[in-house]
């Protein structure tokens, strides 16, 4: 399971998670949702400290955080 | 045996409120009807319940709205300026399918208009009142018993058909005092046994309610789920009594107020060898059509008296359906008719003088 | 896999109607986890405005009415009335609490409602499509303040917190805001405490939240929240405005 869970059907791609996490794990991706959106995706997992922040700061509650 | 009691009007439907169940009270001062929510201020504590004096009558309405919402018995009373700030609660209570209690001591109007006994909101209690279609169950007593026994049975009618109730009275009505029997005190209902009423959601599905949907299919269904209880209600609920009709040649159609002036028109009329008979709607809503129908084929004709400029008269008019004349006494403004006056236009009607 | 953050319980399922990058989805959740952490989701009633948030009902899984135009203190005081034993709140946007039903919550407030308001103040009509609100900021435009909002015309902007923090009823008044995880994280505490002040029976507890309209702002929505910070935050200070010790 990755450390950040994003359903990208919820997501309508407000860039408020890429533009809030400190590590800057986060992009939006090139494809859109069904809906037309373009969600965002966790692209370096690596770099995820798992704090949190994404998902809080998620409208959509598009956004789950995990830490192994 | 039973207790016989000297009551105002007012006084009188607050206890019968009370008797009936009603725990919750909201309201606001205006008069003629102050009496209703100082009675309530003084009896609902006596019984576990809630009076409350709201900021205005728009914000008495929405606590009237909570309230029912909850799942309790509520009332309101208020008086034609107060009820005209009160119809964007009453639509949205009506569209949420609730049924509080609201009394109008109608006054004469327009706008600020008097304090005097009228008979001008009738379209209001009875074609809705505010925006949206909706309707009200009306009860339009004649007598301050007549008022207790239809306030003790409203609670129950109401939640039949899931509308709300009101009585359509006028400052005569609440000012003055008679004998009156009070029925037995019901318990009321545990308002969190309420099978729609928010009660918090506790082990079972959340519930809303609203007047609200913004699919217009949703909203579509609300309004034939109305039409429907209309239908039922105007199938059973019918209330009208019919004073010396059996061998009437002429009829009066009056309610409330106007028709207690009335009776007295028929005695004299008879006194003096006139057939004239009453036809009395005790609901104004649902409206006494059939009655009204099937007199219009024997009378030769009808008077209708009221306290406005002629309201009800459409309403008689529908329902004799152009087969016989259809006659207005009008007495706007919050002056009563008088005996003689009425007896008079009979009379000069039927003689072929003009009306 | 431990979890950090997970969606509330006192949340559905349904997507949010809300614009992209609305801050009523985060203001949403807040409330949502505390009714979750205090344990109170199934004695919880919320009431509805209208306006944006109109449709809350259908994202708070708790019993839901929705009230008229301004009106939701007043529902809520019936609602509470009748049942003292359950957390009554209400949930208004500025157009809602601070102009059309200016009078019911401030009536509330003097009455001392045991109720909670969570007022979400983001300076403009957002559902009618951007008009000016009462809360609207001197020069700024809006659909009906095409020149920007002018004092000399229709008044300066009205502070809520402020104006009900002199009303003796008012047990807690608070303003915080959402457009920085610290700041956020203060809404919460501030939120769940306006909820527990409530189960301590008392009232009234308000909670003004300054919030974004990304689309009726014609700003990304982390602009809006940059815009908050450096525009409405300076003529609406963050803060508790009145919160008794014994509540802090």
């Amino acid at each position: 399971m990755k450390k950040v869970v994003i359903d990208a059907e919820r997501c309508k791609g407000c860039e408020l998670c890429v533009k809030y996490c400190p590590k800057q794990c986060l992009d939006i991706a090139d494809s859109t949702n069904s809906k037309g959106y373009l969600p965002a995706f966790l692209a370096r997992e690596d770099d995820c400290i798992s704090c949190g922040i994404c998902g809080r700061m998620c409208p959509d509650s598009a956004i789950e955080v995990f830490k192994p | 045996m039973s207790e016989r009691k000297l009551f105002k009007g007012n006084e009188a439907v607050a206890e019968a409120a009370v008797r009936a169940g009603c725990r919750y009270f909201f309201g606001y001062p205006i008069t003629p009807q102050n009496e209703i929510p100082e009675y309530m201020s003084r009896r609902l504590p006596e019984v576990g319940g809630c009076f409350l004096q709201a900021e205005s009558e728009v914000a008495a309405i929405n606590m009237v709205y909570g309230a029912a919402s909850a799942g309790a018995r509520v009332m309101t009373s208020s008086s034609s300026p107060g009820i005209s700030l009160k119809q964007e609660g009453i639509s949205y209570i009506a569209g949420s399918l609730l049924s509080p209690l609201i009394v109008n001591m109608v006054r004469g109007g327009p706008g600020l208009g008097d304090i005097q006994p009228a008979q001008s909101d009738y379209f209001q209690a009875t074609k809705g009142g505010g925006h949206g279609d909706y309707r009200l169950i009306v009860f339009a007593p004649a007598s301050i018993q007549e008022m207790v026994d239809l306030i003790y049975i409203s609670f129950e009618t109401g939640e039949k058909y899931r509308m709300p109730v009101m009585i359509l009275a006028d400052g005569v009505l609440g000012q003055m005092m008679e004998s009156v029997e009070f029925p037995a005190m019901k318990e009321p209902k545990d308002p969190k046994s309420s099978a729609y009423g928010v009660t918090g959601a506790q082990g079972r599905p959340a519930r809303v309610v609203k007047a609200f949907d913004l699919d217009p299919e949703l909203m579509y269904n609300l309004n034939e789920k109305l039409a429907d209880t209309w239908k039922k209600a105007e199938e059973s609920e019918v209330r009208v009594e019919e004073y010396l009709m059996d061998d009437a040649e002429f009829a009066l159609v009056a309610y409330g107020t106007s028709s207690r002036i009335c009776r007295s028109v028929v005695d004299k009329a008879r006194s003096e060898g006139v057939k004239l008979g009453l036809i009395r709607p005790i609901t104004v809503w649902p409206f006494p059509k059939k009655a009204i129908g099937k007199a219009a084929g024997k009378v030769r004709g009808f008077l209708t008296v009221e306290m406005s400029l002629g309201q009800m008269v459409e309403d008689v008019r529908l329902a004799v359906d152009g087969k016989k004349p259809v006659y207005l006494h009008a007495v706007p403004g919050g002056l009563i008719p008088k005996r003689d006056e009425v007896l008079a236009q009979v009379k000069s009607i039927i003689q072929g003088k003009g009306v | 896999m431990q979890d950090v953050y997970r969606t509330s319980n006192s949340l559905t399922k349904n997507t949010m109607h809300y614009c992209p990058g609305c801050a009523h989805g985060i203001i949403h959740k807040l409330v949502a986890e505390s009714i979750d952490e205090l344990g109170i989701r199934e004695k919880t009633i919320g009431v509805a405005p209208v306006g944006c948030a109109v449709l809350a009902y259908n994202y708070f899984n708790i019993d839901c009415v929705v009230a008229a135009h301004g009106r939701a203190p007043a529902m809520a005081t019936g609602i509470k009335r009748v049942h003292p034993d359950r957390i009554v709140f209400t949930y208004q946007g500025d157009g809602d609490l601070a102009s059309i039903g200016a009078a019911e919550i401030v009536h509330a407030a003097m009455r001392g409602e045991k109720i909670t308001v969570i007022f979400v103040n983001n300076a403009i009509y957002g559902m009618t499509g951007g008009q000016m609100a009462p809360t609207t900021l001197v020069g700024q435009k809006t659909t009906t303040s095409p020149y920007g909002r002018q004092v000399e015309h229709c008044g300066s902007p009205i502070r809520i917190a402020e104006m009900l923090s002199t009303i003796p009823g008012a047990y807690s008044v608070s303003r915080v805001t959402v457009t920085t995880p610290a700041n956020l994280m203060k809404a919460k505490k501030t939120i769940k405490r306006a909820f527990q002040n409530q189960i301590d029976g008392k009232g009234l507890n308000i909670v003004e939240v300054l919030s974004t309209c990304p689309t009726n702002w014609g700003r990304t929505p982390y602009e809006s929240m940059r815009w908050v910070d450096e525009n409405m935050v300076p003529y609406y200070p963050l803060g508790d405005f009145k919160v008794p010790e014994e509540a802090k």
